[in-house]
């Protein structure tokens, strides 16, 4: 069950981000950027896909559809992070860059699994996630050290989103067993390098790191913001009105 | 290069491209043409746009965002072409926000149920497909790549319409009745989007003379409704205009008369979704402004350090 779990979380937090970046499209600053976030916004659902695929193996009864849409609130398990509303640009940005960051070292380690679906999964997002932390860094750098107002707004992006930043790195009792038997990852491990990263983008865009202060938690136990039962119940409703129809 | 010679080389088939001489008149025409397309793929991402969010299952959530984001790239390579003409994507998108440039006016209509994700893609790209094969021909060189790449799409976007549409015309009651009421809605804005009669557009003219159209309004209007009466067939849904009939002598389907007092209404801005469409688009480009500028200023510095 650990590893139902475990994957499963995975899968949410790609399925949860993926649903707000689609909010964007038709929406973009630019045409290239409304281009570039829907290329984000698809890779993420894939990645979901995928993840959804092996966990619906693993509990051999319901699909990926089920999973994605016939669960409530308090069964998602994704990171409170990529529920969070789109904001503006600069705040959907501050939350890729510090996800992506995240998903980055996190796959990084995951491509290492002893698990041959975990470990292919894994490398498969690494490439996509690359890229998503090389685009999302490269707006932090120009919105930051843009004009005066982009660096202010993003700062206060930055100021408001870090609260989340938290649960990337918490340990419950599903993610210690599956990283002490070779099948996952160690998340304290990875905060090191999330750090670095985090730090010279930081510099690099002229803006100041937040204190650590007041860290929300909770989503590994199905806790959210209130937030996500909205996303949810647009992003359910069709399967929820027609349960007997397929699409 | 005098207009004779420009016409020799239209009649011989040669393409026009963006350094050669044409007249004044076939320029403003091409921007006009060409920046309403391109307006036409952008706007076109709102009613489909839509339903990305509320998408019935993921396979079909990835193919629809898969498809506007199709959209926006067909949006790109047309604001591109348009730009060889001697016209900026800024002008451009001003004109649209001043209302001196158009759009199809098939996207002023809402997307009421899921069904009209299959309605659109089937009807709305299958009639854009029948005019942009024809315009792979059109005399002006970056128009027509434009359109060869385009069509390759569209031909995807339109298969996938119709599979929507079949799947709920075989399904649940409730989902044949969300078809066929898509359908009832669509159809006649569809056939509507080949514009006036022949005899009614004041354009056609000079548009066929220099190639740039190579058929006239009602001649592809007639091959869209020929391809489309059968597909409605074999999905079992009925095509809501009673006059529909074959005609065996002219070897082409007959059909109603369009309602075409709400066709200049929805061209003359008031259509259901007009002002939401246009307002949408401005806010975005509102919206975005302070990016804009940040990027803008992000590169001067950047260029200004090299320079020093």
């Amino acid at each position: 069950m650990s590893l139902l779990d475990y994957t499963l979380r995975i899968a949410d937090s790609s399925l949860i981000s993926a649903q707000r970046l689609s909010e964007w499209c038709s929406k973009g600053p630019t045409l290239e950027e409304d281009i570039a976030i829907s290329n984000i916004s698809l890779d993420l659902f894939g990645q979901a896909n995928g993840f959804l695929e092996y966990v619906s193996e693993l509990d051999g009864n319901k699909t990926v559809d089920d999973f994605a849409f016939k669960r409530n609130e308090r069964e998602f398990f994704n990171f409170k992070i990529t529920e969070q509303p789109n904001g503006h640009f600069g705040d959907t940005i501050v939350k890729l860059f510090l996800t992506s960051a995240f998903n980055f070292l996190f796959y990084t380690k995951l491509s290492g699994s002893k698990n041959e679906k975990l470990s292919a999964l894994a490398a498969k997002s690494l490439k996509e996630v690359k890229y998503h932390l090389k685009h999302s860094r490269s707006w932090m750098v120009r919105l930051g050290d843009g004009t005066e107002e982009s660096n202010k707004k993003i700062q206060e992006s930055l100021n408001s989103l870090w609260q989340f930043t938290g649960e990337f790195f918490e340990m419950d009792k599903v993610d210690t067993e599956i990283s002490k038997s070779g099948l996952g990852v160690n998340n304290l491990s990875i905060k090191e390098d999330w750090n670095k990263i985090i730090n010279t983008t930081l510099s690099e865009s002229k803006l100041i790191r937040p204190k650590d202060g007041y860290m929300q938690t909770g989503s590994k136990r199905g806790i959210h913001t209130e937030h996500l039962g909205h996303l949810l119940s647009e992003m359910q409703y069709l399967p929820r009105a027609y349960p007997d129809a397929k699409w | 290069m005098s207009k004779e010679k420009f016409q020799e080389k239209i009649d011989a088939e040669k393409k026009i491209e963006p350094k050669d001489w044409m007249p004044e008149a076939y320029r403003k025409h091409l921007i006009r043409q060409i920046s309403q397309h391109a307006h036409s793929e952008i706007i076109g991402m709102q009613p489909e746009g839509n339903w990305i969010s509320r998408a019935p299952s993921l396979r079909a959530k990835m193919i629809l965002l898969a498809k506007v984001q199709d959209e926006a790239g067909h949006g790109l390579y047309l604001y591109s072409a348009c730009e060889t003409l001697g016209i900026s994507r800024q002008e451009l998108i001003q004109q649209l926000h001043e209302g001196k440039a158009k759009y199809s006016s098939i996207f002023n209509y809402p997307t009421l149920s899921w069904a009209d994700m299959g309605a659109v893609g089937w009807l709305v790209d299958g009639a854009a497909i029948v005019n942009q094969v024809s315009l792979q021909r059109t005399s002006y060189g970056p128009y027509s790549r434009g359109m060869v790449k385009i069509c390759k799409e569209e031909s995807f976007h339109q298969r996938q319409g119709y599979e929507i549409m079949s799947e709920m015309a075989n399904g649940t009651p409730e989902q044949k009745e969300m078809a066929q009421d898509a359908l009832n809605r669509f159809w006649w804005p569809s056939i509507m989007m080949f514009g006036p009669h022949d005899g009614d557009s004041p354009r056609t003219g000079n548009a066929m003379k220099w190639k740039i159209k190579r058929q006239t309004n009602d001649e592809l209007r007639q091959s869209f409704i020929d391809k489309t009466v059968h597909q409605a067939e074999i999905i079992g849904l009925t095509i809501p205009d009673p006059d529909l009939k074959w005609n065996e002598e002219r070897g082409h389907y007959d059909f109603g008369e369009m309602d075409w007092d709400e066709f200049w209404d929805v061209v003359n801005g008031n259509g259901p979704c007009n002002k939401q469409r246009l307002d949408h688009h401005k806010k975005a480009h509102d919206d975005g402004k302070w990016v804009r500028k940040a990027a803008k200023a992000y590169s001067d510095k950047q260029k200004n350090l090299v320079k020093n």
